[in-house]
């Protein structure tokens, strides 16, 4: 019999629901390994042990009284940015360290409802700022395939307790390619859905109009499940979208013949490692013996996705970390002589280098003399960014290429030189600004560590999405492979 | 050198809604510091605005009274800056493109002259909390029970050209937001405040002058007597070869002089930008339309119908549509009257506005009510009683919420119109005072005023006016 943690979210419901399994066994189990690894990956800033057993027994009891929710009784982990009510919530930073939230989010809620079970609060990079964890307050995490790497950021916590098998899956968040860009480097499944798709209410926000809330599952078809609890319009958002939400399972398994893919030919232009390179090319020949067929298209402004995510992204980050002032929670510096030395001392002391760095060059694109030159010029080409994504979904239904352009680097390879550390979201920025659902898979592994495919859609073309990553996870068994010694 | 003041205002209006603007809390005034203050207001982590539906509809209402276009698109910003009142280190706003833009308002000068005032524009945007320094020893308090309720900011152009204009309009607009039930209007409690911006040049000049901002002016009073220090201190300045600063500017009322609170090079730059929380807001013309469709009748037209259907005055008019409420009163004491509307006009805008005035009433607290006045008018007009005795009869009703008839009736104060009754009076006068009537004999005319007023004496004020008059010229000709 296969170990109760390789079991996925889709096999997990039916053993929950056909009583082979309880969710309290299910949910120890989690623990026990959560416990066993958590010294070596730094995966979690807080695990609920006690509180995940209660939940585990309520959902046991409404898995007696016949509950047919699919996801009654699993397990799942929380990135630390989402608000639990009556837990702490410190989004990596030492400012929320003390900080216990009042309230859940919408998609904890929403979550809860459907029954699942919250292991713990994962690691991630402060305030979701960073391609690497190693940004968090609470210490880097370790990717699982190779301690002495980066599992990918800001969800690297997320992304390494799935791929370690600590969770059946997590949620994350993605403004940069903070799901997608771990998902690649931990080998598996992110996604990033639609903005608007999912409520931002209770996410601490760190840059409004790119900020989505998403999973880290182990496959396609988990995150399909899962996303069907998470998402739909939420009153509390007003940025969330009122479209019905699809029943994303029902149309995994659809044939691929005719689906017409698109390669970005600017994803490969320049900075891809070339072994990623051919485990890209791999997957799309498998893809085109589904019957999809493949065509180049071009996004001629997708270059200048970076430094225009580096102006909206900070800019806004500015004035979202402003309400961290050391008044009403948080931290707060010892006796401050007066209010300026509270909110100096209290900011200075509370938030890491890399979120001082981005107040900083968001409040100078902000400012008088420099917001055309920056803001609004960085505004007009995420317009054109999108407009070049646009005019590729009337040629194409999906978007192909890699997720990001090497495999896992080592811990502190890139953190002298944060430029360098920004390009790793070279491949990923481009959803963001234009607000797409984008998916990123395990597609094979160079020199031992796995490599990620990004499938990106037009506006909640989240079903395809799923679609095509299924088909693809039905012809390859990438997504299946553990990191050695959590097998 | 001749000087020549500018002055704009801008209004800040607390919008009369049940819930804050981006928030469900209530808005009531008064209630325990942080009692109305959600996860919203005091910005927790995660927490989101949600525009107020009922904000919006009334800025649109405020739009259309004043003709201005109501805006298809308007979007909200964020004013960065710190402070401990402002818990999410912005104030959400609209900058660039506001919800309404252009319009007018027109005010009546003493002279009876009228003159429009432009509106640039008004926006929405959500009021700050309250920091507390009182009884609280080195340290500061935070009430946000404030923070986030809804206010319209109404920016003028440069059009008045004294305090008295700048008063006349924003009494004028204190009128319309009341009548369009948008603001409860109270200045002592904060909800209607302005900041006057105000310069001075010499006649003639094209070039408008350094301004400088007074900044929270809560009372008319204040705003008159803060215009009218600050144009002297401009123009004593200027006079002196200082030049003036642009600054911001407070107001102290206990000395009643202005002065600077900082100057342009201290003052924040906002950052203002689009919030991304917050989608553009869209408004379709169904959607004005149908607010249009509940506006009220507003001062003006109100005005020109009391004058077109009374024949009242500009002036009484002006006076009587200063509230809703005031009018419509005068209008029941009217159609309860059937007619006399200038003794109707005469008496509201006079003794009752008096009363109201003394005990510190609004019109709809009078103790006396529409009906009860035109009962005592009544009186007035059937010759029962003078205008003279209606006044007292009016203050006995006012003490006692009696009616006027029971009034005259147990006091006995119906007017003496029998004509022997007063010729008995005025022959006891005569014989009284005989040195005054062969004054009056010898050409003495100006004494005729001194009889009436000893006959009324001497009939406690109830001898019929008119008849005594006519009586009198008989008896004093001889």
């Amino acid at each position: 019999m296969t170990a109760l943690h390789e079991l996925t979210v889709a096999e997990l419901s039916k053993a929950l629901r056909t009583r082979t399994l309880s969710s309290v066994e299910l949910t120890r189990g989690y623990l026990a390994r959560i416990a066993q690894h958590q010294p070596a990956l730094n995966a979690f800033i807080s695990v609920l042990h006690d509180a995940a057993l209660a939940e585990a027994e309520r959902a046991d009891a409404r898995l007696q009284a016949a509950d047919s929710g699919p996801l009654v009784g699993v397990p799942i982990a929380h990135k630390d940015i989402f608000c639990t009510s009556g837990q702490k919530t410190t989004c990596g930073s030492r400012m929320l360290a003390n900080f216990v939230s009042p309230y859940d989010a919408t998609v904890v809620e929403r979550l809860r409802a459907a029954g699942v079970v919250m292991l713990g609060k994962t690691n991630m990079d402060e305030f979701a700022m960073g391609s690497s964890n190693e940004n968090s307050y609470y210490g880097p995490v370790h990717n699982p395939w190779d301690p002495g790497r980066v599992p990918g950021g800001s969800s690297g916590g997320s992304a390494a307790a799935v791929a370690a098998r600590l969770a059946p899956a997590a949620t994350a968040t993605d403004t940069g390619g903070s799901i997608r860009q771990p998902a690649a480097l931990c080998g598996v499944t992110g996604m990033k859905p639609t903005y608007g798709r999912v409520s931002r209410f209770g996410m601490i926000a760190f840059a409004s109009s790119l900020d989505q809330a998403g999973l880290l599952t182990r496959s396609a078809e988990d995150s399909a499940l899962l996303l069907g609890a998470m998402a739909g319009f939420d009153a509390r958002d007003s940025t969330s979208v009122e479209l019905p939400v699809p029943d994303y399972s029902a149309t995994l398994e659809q044939s691929l013949k005719g689906v017409k893919i698109g390669l970005v030919k600017e994803f490969f232009d320049s900075g891809l490692d070339g072994e990623n390179e051919q485990r890209i090319r791999a997957a799309l020949e498998v893809l085109r013996e589904q019957g999809a067929t493949l065509r180049e298209v071009s996004l001629p402004n997708l270059p200048l996705s970076v430094p225009t995510y580096y102006v909206v992204a900070p800019a806004e980050c500015s004035s979202n970390l402003a309400r961290f002032d050391g008044v009403r929670y948080g931290y707060r510096c010892d006796s401050p002589r007066d209010l300026l030395d509270l909110y100096r001392r209290s900011r200075g002391e509370g938030f890491g280098a890399e979120v001082k760095r981005r107040i900083m060059t968001g409040t100078y694109v902000l400012s008088a003399g420099y917001y055309d030159a920056y803001y609004l010029k960085a505004q007009r080409v995420r317009a054109l960014i999108s407009a070049d994504f646009e005019r590729a979904f009337h040629e194409v239904d999906v978007l192909i290429g890699p997720t990001t352009p090497t495999p896992a680097f080592e811990l502190g390879a890139k953190t002298a030189d944060p430029v360098t550390m920004y390009l790793n979201d070279i491949y990923t920025i481009g959803a963001n600004l234009a607000g797409l659902p984008a998916i990123s898979v395990p597609c094979g592994f160079v020199q031992g560590l796995p490599v990620g495919l990004q499938i990106i859609g037009p506006h909640f073309g989240e079903p395809k999405l799923f679609n095509v990553a299924h088909r693809y996870q039905l012809e390859t068994d990438w997504h299946r492979r553990a990191p050695a010694g959590f097998a | 050198m001749e000087w020549e003041t500018i002055i704009g205002l801008e209004i800040h209006a607390q919008l009369a809604t049940r819930s804050k603007i981006f928030s469900g809390s209530a808005t009531a005034y008064g209630a325990p510091p942080n009692a109305q203050a959600n996860l919203v207001d005091l910005a927790y982590p995660g927490v989101l605005p949600v525009l107020n539906a009922e904000a919006v509809r009334m800025a649109v209402k405020f739009g259309l009274a004043i003709n201005a276009r109501v805006m298809r698109r308007s979007i909200f910003a964020r004013k960065n800056y710190f402070y401990p009142d402002l818990p999410k280190g912005y104030q959400i706003s609209q900058y660039e493109l506001p919800i309404v833009c252009g319009g007018a308002v027109d005010i009546v000068l003493e002279d009876g002259t009228s003159k429009r005032i432009g509106v640039t524009r008004a926006h929405l945007e959500e009021d700050a909390g309250k920091s507390l320094h009182e009884g609280l020893a080195g340290l500061t308090g935070i009430d946000l029970n404030r923070a986030g309720t809804p206010l319209i900011e109404i920016v003028s152009e440069p059009h008045m050209h004294s305090a008295r204009e700048a008063v006349a309009y924003l009494k004028k607009v204190h009128t319309l937001v009341r009548y369009l039930s948008i603001c409860d209007g109270n200045m002592q409690e904060g909800s209607f405040r302005c900041d006057a911006n105000v310069s001075v040049r010499t006649r003639g000049s094209e070039k408008l002058g350094t301004r400088a901002e007074i900044k929270n002016l809560n009372s008319f009073r204040f705003v008159e007597k803060a215009i009218n220090y600050e144009v002297v201190r401009q123009i004593e300045l200027l006079e002196a070869g200082g030049k003036i600063v642009q600054e911001t500017r407070l107001y102290d009322s206990d000395r009643g002089e202005t002065r600077s609170m900082r100057s342009k090079e201290e003052a924040n730059d906002y950052r203002y930008f689009p919030d991304p929380d917050l989608l553009p807001l869209e408004i379709d013309q169904l959607y004005i339309d149908a607010v249009a469709a509940t506006l009220p009748e507003l001062p003006d037209q109100k005005a020109q119908r009391l004058i077109g259907e009374y024949g009242l005055s500009a002036y009484d008019a002006g006076v009587l549509t200063a509230s809703a409420e005031f009018a419509d009163y005068y209008e029941v004491v009217v159609r309860d009257l059937g007619g006399h509307a200038k003794l109707a006009a005469n008496t509201v805008t006079g003794e009752l506005a008096g009363l109201l005035n003394r005990d510190g009433l609004e019109i709809g607290d009078s103790r006396v009510d529409a009906h009860s006045l035109a009962g005592l008018l009544k009186r007035v007009a059937d010759n029962t009683i003078s205008g003279k005795i209606a006044k007292d009869v009016l203050e006995a009703m006012w003490q006692e919420g009696a009616q006027a008839d029971a009034i005259i009736e147990t006091r006995g104060l119906q007017q003496i119109t029998d004509e022997s009754a007063i010729e008995r009076a005025i022959e006891a006068v005569m014989a009284a005072n005989p040195a005054q009537l062969a004054a009056y004999r010898t050409g003495k005319d100006k004494l005729f005023g001194f009889f009436v007023g000893q006959v009324m004496k001497a009939t406690s004020g109830k001898a019929n006016p008119a008849r005594l008059n006519e009586l009198l010229k008989r008896k004093l000709g001889g």
